[in-house]
C-alpha cells in the first residue's frame, strides 16, 4: 500500500517530499484566508492537507527503503548544514509525520459541518487560515533537522492553536481567558525552549542537531550546557503538558471549538513529545539524559504522578470534554513513563502509545463533535441515552472509549502490553502495578460516560437529537476502525515505533 | 481652530509621516549595503499608519488603509515569500534555493540578487500588514458591555 502510493508520485516530486510536505499547507494557508466563502477555503485545506499526506507516505517509504532506516536530508536553500537549515527525515520523523498529516487530512475533511456550526460565516476562511498554518508549524516541527528552526516552526504552530482556541468563543465564552492562559504558558515554554538553544549554540557554536551532538560530546561538563538542557526540557515539557506543567490543556481543549480540540488532542502535544524525545536522545544523547544527570529522577514519577493525579481528576469531572482533556495529561504519562526507561523497548512502547493515543482521542473528541452538532452540550447529563438515538457515533465512541481503557484487541492493549513488557524487562515490577491501576481508573472514567451513554433514559427526551451527518461519520469510523486494526494486527504501528527507537538509538551513538 | 490644542501635534505629525514613510522605504532598499531590510521597513511603514491614526483617530485611518486592506497586503506578502521559494523549487532547484530561479551558470548572481529583493519586498508587506491589522484589532475593539452597564 505505502509503496502503490509513493510509486504513483513523480520522482521529481518525491525528491522534494521534506520541502513539500511543510510548503504545501504554509502555501495554500494565506490563500485561504482570501478565499470569499469558508466551504472554499476548507476544500483548499483538505487538498493541502491530503498533499501532505502523500509526502508524507513517500516519506515513509524512502526511509524504510534500506533495513535500517534511511536518513534523508534536505538542504534548504542549497545552504548545506550546518550553514543552512536542514530538513532531515529519520524512522522517527517519518513516523510522526505520517501521523500529523493523517490525522490532519481527517480532521481536515470532518471539520466543515462542525465548524459551520460553530464559527461564524466571515470568519470561516481565516479560521482554516489558521488551522493550516498550525498544520504548517507541526509538520515543520516533526521535520527540521535545526534546533532553532523548530523553535520558530513550534511558535508558528502555537500561536496558530492560540487564535483556533479562541474562536470557541462563540459557543463558551471561557475560551477566551482559556486561551489567554494557554498563550501564557505556551510562551513562557517557547522562551524557556529558546534560552535553552541559545545555551547550547554558546557552548557549541552550530545550531544543527546532528552536528550538536557531535560537538556536545566535546563539552561533557560545561555548566551552559547543564542550564540549557534543563531549559529546553522544562520548555517541552510545557508544551507537551508534562505532569504539573499541563495547567493550560484542560481548559483549553474542553472550550476550544471541537474540531479544533480534536485536531489538538490528536497532534499538538504529540509532537511536542516528539520534539522532547529528538533532545534528549538525539541531541543530548542516551549517557547525557539517563546516566549523567538525574533525568530518570523527573521523567518517571512525573509520568507516574500524572498516570495517578490526573485520572482520579477524570473521575471526578462533569464535562466529558473534560474528563478526556485530564485523561490526555495521564496519557503523556504512559508516553514519558515508557521514554524515562531509557531502552529501544520502553522509547518503542512510548512510541507505539504516542500512535496509539492519537487515533484513540481523534476518534473519542471527532464523536464528541458530532455529538456537539445535533445535541449542543457536553456534560455527562447531556450524554445521557445518547447510544439510542446516535447509534453510529456513539459505537465508535465506545470503540474508543475501551481502546483508552486498554481492552484487548484495541490499539490501547497494543501499546500497554508493550510498555508493561518493557518495564517488566528493566525490573520495574512496581511500575507495571501503577500502569495497571491507571488503567482501572481510567475503567472508572470512561465507564461512568459509557453508561449514560447506553443505558440511561435522556434527561431532556424533548430536545432534537441525531446521527451525526455521513461526512463526520466516515472519518470517525476510519479511525475507529484503525484502533481495532492495530489491536488486531499492530504490527505495522509496532514496527513504526520500533524503527523509530531504533534511529534513535543509533542517531545518539554516532 | 481655536481652542485645538493639538495644533502643534498635528501639523507635526503632517509633516514627518511622508518622512516616516520614504525612510521606510529607504532602510528596505538599503538594506542589501547596511543594516535594515523588509523586516524593520515593514515596522518602520506601519508605524507612519499607526501615528496617523493616533493623531487623526482610528476611523479616518481605517478610510485611508482599510482593514481589509492591510490584511491583504500581510497575506499578499506571505505569498510572494514562499512563491519564491515554489519559484525555485518548480525551476529544479531546492526551496528557496536562489541560485536556481534563473537556471544560471555557476558564478551568475542574477539569481540571488533578485531572489532576496523580492524575498524582503514580500517581508516588507507581510510585516506592514501585520502590524497595521494588529493595531486595528487593539485600537478598533468596540467593548461588548457598555461603561455604564458594569
Amino acid at each position: 500500500m505505502i509503496e502503490f502510493i509513493s510509486s504513483l508520485v513523480p520522482t521529481n516530486l518525491a525528491a522534494h517530499a521534506p520541502a513539500l510536505l511543510v510548503v504545501a499547507p504554509m502555501f495554500l494557508a494565506p490563500i485561504a484566508a482570501f478565499m470569499p466563502n469558508g466551504r472554499l477555503a476548507w476544500i483548499l485545506s483538505i487538498l493541502a492537507t491530503g498533499f501532505s499526506l502523500v509526502m508524507a507516505i513517500v516519506l515513509l517509504s524512502q526511509v524504510r527503503s534500506i533495513d535500517e532506516g534511511a536518513i534523508i536530508s534536505y538542504a534548504m536553500g542549497g545552504w548545506t548544514p550546518d550553514a543552512g537549515i536542514e530538513f532531515r527525515i529519520d524512522s522517527l520523523n517519518a513516523m510522526v509525520l505520517l501521523l500529523v498529516s493523517a490525522i490532519g487530512f481527517l480532521a481536515a475533511i470532518f471539520s466543515w459541518p462542525s465548524v459551520a456550526a460553530e464559527i461564524r460565516d466571515a470568519k470561516r476562511a481565516m479560521f482554516y487560515a489558521a488551522y493550516l498554518v498550525c498544520f504548517t508549524g507541526l509538520t515543520g516541527v516533526a521535520s527540521t533537522g535545526d534546533a532553532f528552526n523548530l523553535f520558530v516552526f513550534l511558535e508558528i504552530s502555537s500561536i496558530a492553536t492560540y487564535v483556533l482556541v479562541a474562536l470557541g468563543a462563540r459557543r463558551d465564552r471561557r475560551a477566551l481567558p482559556a486561551a489567554g492562559n494557554y498563550l501564557l504558558m505556551g510562551t513562557i515554554g517557547a522562551s524557556f525552549f529558546v534560552v535553552g538553544v541559545g545555551f547550547l549554540y554558546a557552548a557549541t557554536g552550530t545550531l544543527n542537531m546532528a552536528e550538536l551532538a557531535v560537538r556536545l560530546q566535546a563539552v561533557p561538563d560545561s555548566k551552559a550546557v547543564f542550564a540549557g538542557y534543563a531549559f529546553i526540557v522544562v520548555g517541552l515539557g510545557i508544551k507537551a503538558a508534562m505532569f504539573p506543567l499541563h495547567q493550560w490543556l484542560p481548559n483549553a481543549y474542553a472550550y476550544s471549538p471541537s474540531f479544533v480540540t480534536m485536531f489538538l488532542a490528536a497532534t499538538a502535544t504529540k509532537v511536542a513529545i516528539y520534539a522532547l524525545v529528538r533532545f534528549l536522545f538525539t541531541v543530548f544523547g542516551l549517557e547525557f539524559s539517563f546516566e549523567g544527570s538525574t533525568l530518570i529522577w523527573i521523567l518517571m514519577p512525573m509520568g507516574i504522578a500524572a498516570m495517578i493525579a490526573c485520572s482520579f481528576q477524570a473521575v471526578f469531572q462533569t464535562d466529558v470534554r473534560r474528563t478526556l482533556a485530564y485523561s490526555s495529561v495521564a496519557q503523556v504519562g504512559y508516553m514519558l513513563l515508557g521514554i524515562s526507561i531509557g531502552t529501544a523497548a520502553g522509547v518503542s512502547a512510548g512510541m507505539f502509545h504516542l500512535v496509539n493515543h492519537a487515533l484513540i482521542k481523534g476518534a473519542l473528541f471527532m464523536a464528541l463533535a458530532g455529538v456537539v452538532l445535533s445535541y449542543q452540550g457536553t456534560s455527562l447529563n447531556d450524554l445521557k441515552g445518547l447510544g439510542r438515538s446516535s447509534p453510529w457515533t456513539m459505537t465508535a465512541f465506545a470503540i474508543g472509549a475501551v481502546s483508552l481503557i486498554g481492552v484487548p484487541l484495541t490499539a490501547g492493549f497494543q501499546s500497554k502490553y508493550a510498555l508493561v513488557n518493557a518495564l517488566f524487562e528493566h525490573g520495574w515490577w512496581w511500575a507495571v502495578a501503577v500502569v495497571m491501576f491507571s488503567s482501572l481508573l481510567a475503567v472508572v472514567y470512561m465507564g461512568r460516560i459509557l453508561e449514560a451513554v447506553f443505558f440511561r433514559t435522556p434527561s431532556n427526551p424533548n430536545k432534537r437529537r441525531q446521527e451525526a451527518p455521513l461526512i463526520i461519520l466516515i472519518p470517525l469510523w476510519i479511525l475507529a476502525l484503525g484502533n481495532i486494526w492495530v489491536g488486531v494486527q499492530g504490527g505495522f504501528v509496532a514496527g513504526l515505533a520500533d524503527d523509530a527507537a531504533a534511529a534513535l538509538f543509533i542517531g545518539g551513538a554516532s | 481652530m481655536k481652542g485645538d490644542h493639538h495644533v502643534i501635534l498635528r501639523v507635526v505629525a503632517k509633516a514627518l509621516i511622508p518622512v516616516i514613510a520614504i525612510y521606510g522605504f529607504y532602510v528596505h532598499f538599503h538594506g542589501e549595503y547596511s543594516p535594515g531590510g523588509g523586516f524593520q521597513a515593514g515596522v518602520i511603514l506601519a508605524v507612519s499608519v499607526i501615528l496617523y491614526s493616533l493623531i487623526f483617530g482610528i476611523a479616518p485611518a481605517m478610510r485611508a488603509i482599510t482593514p481589509g486592506f492591510a490584511r491583504f497586503i500581510a497575506g499578499l506578502g506571505f505569498i510572494i515569500y514562499i512563491g519564491v521559494g515554489v519559484w525555485a523549487l518548480a525551476m529544479g532547484g531546492n526551496f528557496l534555493d536562489y541560485d536556481a530561479l534563473f537556471r544560471e551558470e555557476p558564478g551568475g548572481h542574477l539569481g540571488q540578487h533578485t531572489g532576496i529583493i523580492v524575498i524582503e519586498i514580500g517581508v516588507l508587506f507581510a510585516v506592514a500588514g501585520s502590524m497595521v491589522t494588529i493595531f486595528y484589532a487593539f485600537a478598533g475593539r468596540v467593548s461588548e458591555i457598555r461603561d455604564e452597564d458594569w
